[in-house]
């Protein structure tokens, strides 16, 4: 789960580390109020879950009342897409902060190096620029040090970190401060990714989070009930339904709606439908050991999605059994509307009780296929051109 | 042969007495795994169609003579069911339990290396030594004993796989989980080295999914130390980047991780990668008759 910039720095804020203290806004009023209150300049910051967002017009500095106005205006509701061509993202908010008098721009990260299987510090005195730029440009300026898990990392154990990445001398204590409570953060928070870009040293010598980064853990969420209800919120109709029914959902842009059993097959099954042609509508894993009921739900949130043109169904049963897919495919044709046409291909445990049941209910839309491969050219050419 | 699990195997299930550790661990006893005990906590002493259950696992070792722990308990008791399993003298815990906090595992994964034994898992299918042993929940209907070691972090991708090599006439010395989760306690490469030992394996299929750089790191190493040829499959080339699809670690952030830097780290080896799982399944069946 991502934080948004604002969330990132109330849990700084939590540990200790210095944010500019600054509002969020979703309105372009509320937006102007908490200028008034911040005074100027203030900088007003789209909150999307994505880099690069300066480049894109999504930060602006504002001077006065009228350019308060004006920036608000243009940064709440525009879309960004991100520097890999993610999203694009629809601006729902602003943070607005005190305007921060930059002496330094550093670069400083905790992250989850999953290679080497532990947390990876890192640190630049080349901050506020693209930092995978740095890196690949001069590796030389970006220090890269591992965290012993076993040993305790302090205070003392960053200073080595931030003085070998240069920083400014008058700004090392502070900074290795920073570090090792960013260190903390990815402990106590469950945190797998921290970024801090740039980490400022002010006039006045101050060290700043300036930005943050943050990506927690989904499975620590049982332990962080602040956490927790931040990953309630939701922004995509289907993406909220699907979660409250408890699916693993993930929206896509094609008209191909997509149901499998377990995530490594329900990603197989997009692919094959993108290599027939088609344009999977949506990622859904129905789970290990889904039941009738589960189906019933699953068949709700993919129809939501007015995109979808036709429905395909690619179930390997193992835990799963197809005879209770089966079922609830029948009980889902009784309960819901199925005007769309829908490619069944089930395999494995109990698949005849299923196929039997299948044939016994002769559902209209229904189309069964034996294989993974037929099945992904059928339900394509179902759905008609990609729309 | 086979890797991992065979008919030494001697399991303890931690968690036997809940409602799917009882389903799946008296399901591997029926396949001829020796289920020697179950553990849970408080219930020492009861036993389970005829498995007595212990309180700990070093109990269900001293006692019950069990080397091979399989961890089936929620995800947030699973850590330190794992840590517990490590310590009590087993040579192999297989952790079944999905959505385990990744900084628990971190140190868990430590913990195991330690002490020198070997963590498969976690929110992995299990191990499936065809007609020998299964511990786990793979569904041993569909594979058959064979020359093809399977190593994979999908589940029902590696089912559907199997399903086709055993239509295909063939079948695995062993199958092996390893599990989607960022930290695993093992990779690719640990379970290659074991199919690389194991005289009654002829060729490896290995099944990647996007995230992190296993596969790119197994690449390297296939290149270097495998001498058996080595079919390979990668799910996720339709994922969009910075999309969390199911498996925690199947996330890709910018251009690192992606199914398409994948494939060519593995062909840049010589890798032969299969478009589907049936062209994987297809490769490597006319790999292995030549």
């Amino acid at each position: 789960m991502d934080l948004l910039e604002y969330q990132g720095k109330q849990l700084f804020a939590k540990h200790g580390i210095a944010v500019p203290s600054g509002e969020v806004a979703d309105n372009v009023d509320d937006a102007i109020a908490a200028a008034e209150r911040i005074g100027y300049p203030c900088a007003i910051k789209a909150q999307v879950l994505i880099g690069g967002r300066g480049k894109a017009g999504g930060v602006k500095i504002a001077k006065d009342v009228d350019e308060a106005r004006q920036y608000a205006s243009d940064i709440i509701g525009m879309d960004i897409t991100g520097p890999h061509g993610e999203g694009p993202f629809r601006v729902d908010s602003v943070w607005i902060e005190g305007g921060s008098d930059i002496a330094e721009e550093y670069y400083a990260s905790i992250i989850l190096d999953r290679g080497e299987k532990k947390l990876l510090a890192m640190v630049s005195a080349q901050g506020g620029m693209d930092i995978e730029a740095v890196a690949s440009a001069n590796p030389a300026d970006l220090t890269k040090v591992h965290i012993d898990p076993t040993k305790p990392f302090d205070a003392a154990a960053a200073r080595s970190i931030v003085e070998s990445a240069g920083l400014a001398e008058d700004a090392l204590d502070e900074a290795a401060d920073v570090l090792a409570k960013l260190a903390e953060v990815a402990r106590e928070e469950d945190a797998t990714l921290i970024e801090v870009n740039p980490l400022i040293v002010t006039a006045d010598r101050n060290v700043v989070a300036l930005d943050a980064k943050v990506t927690i853990d989904g499975n620590s969420l049982f332990r962080h009930e602040d956490l927790a209800e931040i990953a309630d919120t939701v922004d995509d109709p289907q993406e909220q339904m699907a979660k409250e029914k408890g699916l693993t959902y993930v929206k896509l842009d094609g008209n191909v709606g997509i149901l499998a059993n377990g995530a490594g097959l329900c990603m197989s099954t997009l692919d094959v439908v993108a290599q027939a042609g088609g344009a999977p509508a949506n990622f859904l894993d129905a789970g290990g050991g889904s039941k009738a009921e589960a189906i019933v739900n699953a068949l709700e949130v993919i129809k939501s999605d007015s995109k979808v043109t036709a429905i395909l169904f690619n179930i390997f049963g193992g835990i799963t059994r197809c005879d209770e897919i089966a079922k609830g495919i029948v009980t889902a044709s009784g309960q819901i509307d199925l005007d769309l046409p829908l490619v069944v291909r089930l395999d494995g445990t109990n698949f005849e009780e299923g196929l039997a049941i299948l044939a016994e209910a002769n559902l209209p839309n229904l189309h069964q296929e034996k294989t993974m491969l037929d099945a992904a050219r059928r339900v394509v050419e179902l759905a008609g051109g990609a729309s | 042969m086979s890797i991992i699990i065979d008919e030494k195997t001697k399991l303890a299930v931690s968690g036997l007495t809940g409602r799917e550790g009882s389903f799946h661990g008296l399901r591997n006893k029926a396949y001829g795994t020796d289920l020697v005990a179950g553990v849970t906590p408080g219930k020492g002493g009861q036993d389970v169609e005829g498995t007595p259950v212990f309180d700990t696992i070093k109990e269900a070792v001293d006692e019950a003579g069990a080397n091979t722990s399989m961890i089936f308990v929620p995800a947030r008791f699973a850590a330190p069911a794992i840590n517990e399993a490590i310590d009590s003298g087993v040579e192999t815990v297989i952790a079944i339990t999905e959505g385990i906090p990744v900084l628990d595992m971190l140190a868990t994964y430590w913990k195991a290396k330690e002490a020198g034994v070997r963590l498969i898992g976690p929110n992995c299918p299990g191990v499936l030594s065809p007609g020998k042993a299964n511990v786990g929940i793979i569904p041993d209907s569909f594979f058959d004993p064979g020359p093809i070691g399977v190593v994979s972090k999908s589940g029902t991708l590696t089912y559907q796989i199997g399903n086709e090599l055993k239509q295909a006439g063939t079948g695995n010395s062993s199958i092996v989980g390893i599990g989607g989760d960022p930290i695993v306690g093992s990779d690719f490469i640990d379970i290659l080295k074991l199919y690389e030992a194991d005289p009654d394996t002829e060729l490896i299929v290995m099944v990647g999914e996007i995230g992190g750089d296993a596969e790119e790191r197994a690449a390297e190493f296939i290149a270097a130390e495998i001498t058996k040829p080595v079919v390979a499959y990668i799910a996720g080339f339709t994922a969009p980047p910075g999309k969390q699809m199911g498996h925690a670690g199947a996330i890709i952030s910018g251009s690192s991780g992606t199914a398409q830097a994948k494939k060519d780290a593995l062909e840049a080896k010589g890798v032969r990668v299969g478009e589907s799982p049936t062209e994987t399944a297809a490769i490597a069946v006319e790999t292995l008759r030549g």
